[in-house]
């Protein structure tokens, strides 16, 4: 009898939820779009966010901007760091879900372990850039005059299709680690990895509404990630039209676009990271002030 | 001995220095040696528009006519690309350290014309003498001198990446600081070993024509530099074309914003300074006579016409009646006039277009309901002239607290605190630059960080230098001009 009852278990299945705010929630919509595995198994209904969750998350990111602009440089390195730790400690499951959607195993491994290493990399240029980007101006006339940066704000991210974790974290991660926060839409035809790196970001320390993760369709959201005045600026992985669509949504806000290009686009490659990105999404302010007496 | 008085002392009559005599005009006298008609700058040659077109260039100060001005259509913005793109590879091609030594004949040469140069612009534009002599054109040689050393230094200007110039820049000016905009704009390009298309300002365009022959004798290899005059719709067709692989733009935001749409469809980089309404916010612990001739300064230098103007006075409600007294008797001794005159403080505005505008928006902040304050003084007959003027009792819905005037005209609000004072400066699409005066250093530092501004100035205003980038936040465009974060925009990075 007792045999019996061990010999069938019915697995318990995800519900798979956007992480916004700190928060695993749905879509305020109520809608959700289905997604199979690569065997064409249904795997589960994902959030189909709408305009509204955008600017939901929009506020959310906004409510964590100063905070999160306010820690010091060297928290923000801690942060990334312990997300990097979290991904470390749960890859076999980021790797099966890459798998499971259409990436081979052996790209699957390696799209992680990037993942985590230019998380790493990030977390150490999170207390250095600013000297790198920053300056004392020697002007010529009697005033201490410097030029510092600040992250830009509330920034949006559009992440491509192809390597739905790994594309997602290099463009998250140096727009947060000058201190922006952001709203991120995921891979639209692989979206459960960026769902399975929500649940790592809550448990990374890093404060709630810092980075936002949204699923749904590009083109339902893409024309309020240009419109948007609170998005300061948006990263984006598109091409052709959905790049003229940002861009003229973009000058209403005189908003900052900036798009993949060439061999930022390569993410396995190291040509996918460093100072660049960063210096993309700050803003440089000069502030003087006369020596005397 | 003098006995003490006792009595508590009768306020007395203030002194007002202007009251006392009238000045004697004392006119600049050096020959500005115009041309009476000036054609396009292409490919290192004066040549004749295709349009077959020229438009007069009028002296504000009396609507007189100085000279004509080639009106360049989209066939001549084409020439000049065309001139541009076959200058870039030999030009790009060139050893920085030989780059640079054009630039710094540029800097010496204008620096020998100088005052020649200075007139030329106050007749042209109509800004005070003392300001064009000693702002616009030292620092405009000071542009390329600076620059011009950086040719060969570029692998120092952005660590662990290499950088190389784009290609043709196509680059547009304003009206309020013709020499100076041109300047920040062509010695970066030109240092990176870019090539330019230039427009200026309809209303200005004599210096940049003027700083052509000055290329010539340079030896500026023919179609690196190239100036193409004309209004609006040559501006466009500088911004669009398809040779431009970059766009600069300084101007409105409105236009700016415009640009950027017409662009969207292409890959074209772009550089934006746009417009401004910038705080300047005093405390009740500033050096309060400073910070007087610092708020004068911040609106009333160039008439107003100045991007990054202080024209949102915010005051520390304990001292709001003191500063409001003493700028009131300080605009009364600001001398209105002749640009051309040595003493002159305020000059003419720049065009019968934008006098109206300022007009317009004088007449709005009445109607709503600040309350106007102008010295008595009298305005020449001729010319478009507008007198200091300052409003108090404005709140933040007034147009005149949110609209930039760019003009000699003041909006004076009040705060509590510190906190209301971030929010209000803060509460503008705006974020050019702001002011902070103040005598205690961590309340600086917290309002610079909290400010959302590309430039801030604490006990003190309107200060520029080369080395120091210049640039905004938010709807006053984006890229910054000075410094290496300056020359780092009209790069490629790799």
């Amino acid at each position: 009898m007792s045999a019996a009852r061990t010999q069938v278990r019915i697995p318990v299945t995800k519900t798979p939820k956007v992480y916004i705010g700190g928060a695993f929630v749905r879509s305020e919509s109520a809608r959700t779009f289905k997604v199979s595995d690569r065997s064409g198994a249904f795997f589960g209904n994902i959030p189909q966010c709408t305009r509204k969750d955008l600017r939901n998350a929009v506020e959310a990111a906004a409510k964590a901007g100063p905070g999160w602009a306010r820690r010091t440089p060297y928290n923000r390195a801690q942060i990334l760091y312990r997300l990097a730790e979290m991904i470390e400690a749960r890859s076999l499951e980021l790797v099966d879900a890459l798998a499971r959607f259409g990436e081979r195993a052996s790209d699957a491994e390696r799209g992680v372990s990037v993942s985590v290493d230019r998380l790493i990399h990030y977390a150490g240029w999170a207390d250095k850039y600013e000297q790198l980007l920053a300056s004392v101006n020697p002007v010529a006339s009697p005033h201490f005059n410097f030029t510092v940066t600040e992250p830009m704000g509330v920034v949006g991210v559009i992440a491509p299709d192809r390597s739905p974790l790994l594309a997602l974290v290099s463009m998250v991660a140096p727009v947060v680690a000058s201190g922006n926060t952001v709203v991120a839409l995921a891979s639209e035809t692989a979206p459960y990895p960026a769902i399975l790196l929500g649940e790592m970001l809550a448990t990374s320390d890093l404060p709630g509404g810092v980075v936002n993760l949204l699923t749904g369709f590009r083109r339902e959201m893409l024309p309020t990630f240009a419109t948007h005045a609170h998005l300061r600026a948006v990263y984006a992985d598109v091409k052709g039209e959905d790049r003229r669509a940002l861009r003229a949504g973009a000058a209403d806000s005189v908003k900052r676009v900036r798009f993949v290009e060439g061999a930022a686009g390569d993410w396995l490659s190291d040509s996918a990271q460093g100072l660049e990105f960063i210096r993309a999404f700050v803003e440089l302010k000069t502030t003087w002030h006369p020596i005397g007496s | 001995m003098p006995s003490r008085r006792t009595s508590p002392p009768r306020p007395r009559a203030s002194l007002i220095f202007g009251d006392l005599w009238e000045f004697d005009p004392a006119p600049e006298t050096a020959d500005p040696k115009l041309k009476p008609r000036y054609d396009l700058f292409i490919g290192g040659r004066f040549v004749a528009p295709r349009t077959g077109r020229y438009f007069d260039s009028v002296n504000p100060a009396n609507e007189r006519k100085i000279a004509e001005i080639a009106l360049a259509g989209e066939a001549d913005v084409d020439a000049a690309y065309a001139a541009a793109a076959r200058a870039f590879g030999p030009w790009s091609a060139l050893p920085g350290r030989e780059r640079g030594k054009y630039l710094y004949r540029i800097a010496r040469l204008l620096q020998d014309r100088a005052r020649e140069f200075a007139v030329a612009e106050t007749i042209d534009g109509g800004k005070p003498i003392r300001e064009s002599r000693d702002f616009d054109v030292p620092m405009a040689a000071a542009h390329f001198f600076y620059h011009a050393g950086w040719a060969d230094k570029l692998a120092y200007v952005a660590p662990g990446a290499a950088v190389s110039p784009l290609g043709v820049v196509g680059q547009v000016i304003p009206w309020n600081f013709p020499l100076l905009m041109l300047a920040w704009k062509l010695a970066p390009a030109l240092a990176m070993g870019n090539c330019v298309v230039l427009k200026p300002a309809e209303t200005t365009s004599i210096t940049a024509l003027k700083l052509a022959e000055i290329l010539q004798d340079a030896g500026l290899p023919p179609g690196v530099v190239n100036f193409v005059t004309g209004a609006a719709d040559t501006g466009a067709a500088v911004m669009g074309h398809p040779g431009a692989a970059k766009v600069a733009f300084t101007g409105s935001t409105e236009v700016g914003k415009r640009i950027m749409r017409q662009l969207a469809g292409t890959d074209t980089r772009m550089t934006m300074e746009l417009g401004g309404k910038a705080a300047n916010i005093v405390f009740d612990d500033a050096p309060i006579e400073q910070a007087v001739e610092g708020i004068v300064n911040g609106i009333f230098f160039n008439q107003g016409h100045v991007c990054c103007a202080g024209s949102r006075l915010l005051v520390h409600e304990p001292v709001a009646d003191a500063v409001i007294a003493k700028l009131k008797n300080r605009l009364r001794v600001l001398r209105v006039g002749d640009p051309l005159d040595k003493n002159t403080d305020l000059g003419a505005i720049n065009s019968a277009e934008q006098l109206s505008r300022i007009r317009r928006l004088v007449a709005a902040g009445v109607r709503e309901g600040a309350v106007l304050y102008q010295p008595p003084c009298s305005l020449p007959g001729k010319g478009f002239y507008f007198p200091p003027t300052l409003f108090t009792r404005v709140t933040q819905s007034h147009r005149i607290a949110r609209e930039e005037i760019f003009g000699p005209v003041l909006s004076i609000l009040t705060f509590r605190t510190v906190d209301e004072a971030i929010e209000k400066a803060n509460n503008t699409p705006y974020g050019l630059s702001a002011g902070v005066w103040t005598d205690k250093g961590s309340r600086i530092l917290r309002m610079s960080t909290e400010l959302k501004a590309g430039v801030v100035w604490a006990n003190t205003f309107n200060r520029f230098d080369p080395a120091s980038p210049f640039g905004g936040y938010k709807e006053s465009g984006f890229g910054r001009e000075g410094g290496r974060q300056g020359l780092l925009d009209y790069a490629r990075l790799s």
